[in-house]
């Protein structure tokens, strides 16, 4: 189960605070409750809940249009939701960077998530996203900050996979 | 065959002709893009030419990042179709610097003019307000469209309007096609020489 009391997600917000990334656009998860906490209660923080995944991809587009960085943050079931989108910035040579809690893998315990959460990385690959995985909170701090100064110091599209191993898995039994 | 009546390039041209300087102009894949690169090849506005569904979203965007500017979505009825979601996440926000012009002639008109939800009877200025965005409208003719212009460009947003236009696909005028391009000549004008 989820430790309650892990620091990792404050350690991703403290890298979005570095990187100056204020656009945040989520279709929530439960491996990202806190850090969609900390994002809201920051006043320069702009936090956008999507009915689904593809509209941050647009969003995050128009954000860096206008001259502000973003983050999309879904789970991996979300990740088939974006494909299409995601040539937006791939044709645009924009940043998009999405931070995504797998589902589907490491004691796993409801199999309908087993079909997009092992299919997320290929399908994100497929659509030129660099990937970054993370299997370890000791991990996550330097995995963030590298994917997101490849994103917009490129202009290019990355993912840090936060595996289930680091959440939790979530017991259906 | 549409229901509307009105020419969407003297609709477009109504909504841009008279500019001010700090209107940022999302058009929508594919007619509305070309209609806006007809009025004018301005690099204030960015024209999709991909990202199906998506304009509304990239119009919320930068609403958010520009709040000194004013934005104005123009897209076509099946695009924001396949973005009905991105109405209800606009009425959460409440930008009050966005406007979006659907243009909706009843049918998908870059694959062979087959009639979209829109000619069956879907009500897009309906879904709009029953998203929650305050002010709705359908423009059926010129003095409407008239009645609308302040709405759309002074009005504390968000607002929504769809404009019942023909079914007449005038010449294609092209925006910028290359992607890069597209957007780092938007950067450029919009937050100075240094953002590209």
């Amino acid at each position: 189960m989820t430790e309650k009391s892990a620091e990792w997600p404050s350690d991703i917000f403290t890298v979005l605070r570095e990187r100056e990334i204020s656009q945040i656009c989520h279709v929530p998860d439960a491996g990202h409750d806190r850090l969609i906490r900390l994002c809201n209660a920051q006043n320069d923080m702009s936090v956008i809940t999507l009915t689904t995944e593809e509209e941050g991809v647009g969003i995050l587009a128009g954000a860096w249009l206008g001259g502000r960085r973003g983050a999309l943050l879904m789970q991996s079931s979300g990740v088939g939701n974006t494909i299409n989108a995601l040539a937006l910035p791939a044709a645009c040579r924009m940043p998009f960077f999405t931070i995504v809690t797998m589902r589907g893998e490491w004691g796993e315990g409801n199999p309908w998530q087993l079909p997009m959460g092992q299919g997320a990385p290929g399908a994100l690959e497929a659509m030129g996203v660099t990937l970054y995985r993370v299997e370890r909170a000791e991990d996550v701090t330097n995995t963030v900050n590298a994917a997101a100064a490849q994103a917009f110091n490129n202009q290019c599209s990355t993912a840090v996979l936060l595996s289930q191993r680091l959440i939790g898995a979530k017991g259906f039994k | 065959m549409s229901s509307g009546t009105m020419q969407r390039r003297e609709v477009v041209s109504a909504l841009l002709a008279p500019r001010q300087d700090n209107l940022l102009t999302v058009g929508g894949l594919g007619s509305s893009s070309w209609d806006i690169a007809a009025t004018a090849d301005n690099p204030q506005d960015f024209c999709l030419v991909g990202g199906m569904g998506l304009t509304v979203s990239v119009g919320l965007g930068l609403a958010g990042a520009r709040p000194q500017n004013h934005v104005l979505v123009i897209t076509g009825d099946g695009d924001m179709l396949m973005g009905m979601g991105s109405l209800a996440t606009v009425a959460q926000i409440q930008p009050r610097n966005l406007a979006i012009v659907v243009l909706d002639n009843e049918m998908f008109g870059e694959t062979g003019g087959q009639p979209t939800h829109t000619a069956g009877g879907t009500d897009l200025a309906a879904i709009a307000k029953g998203a929650g965005i305050p002010t709705t409208g359908t423009i059926r003719d010129a003095a409407a469209l008239q009645d609308a212009l302040p709405h759309i460009h002074e009005s504390d947003g968000p607002v929504f309007y769809v404009a019942k236009v023909s079914a007449e696909m005038p010449p294609t005028v092209y925006p910028p096609l290359d992607g890069p391009f597209a957007k780092d000549r938007f950067r450029a004008a919009v937050l100075g020489d240094g953002a590209v």
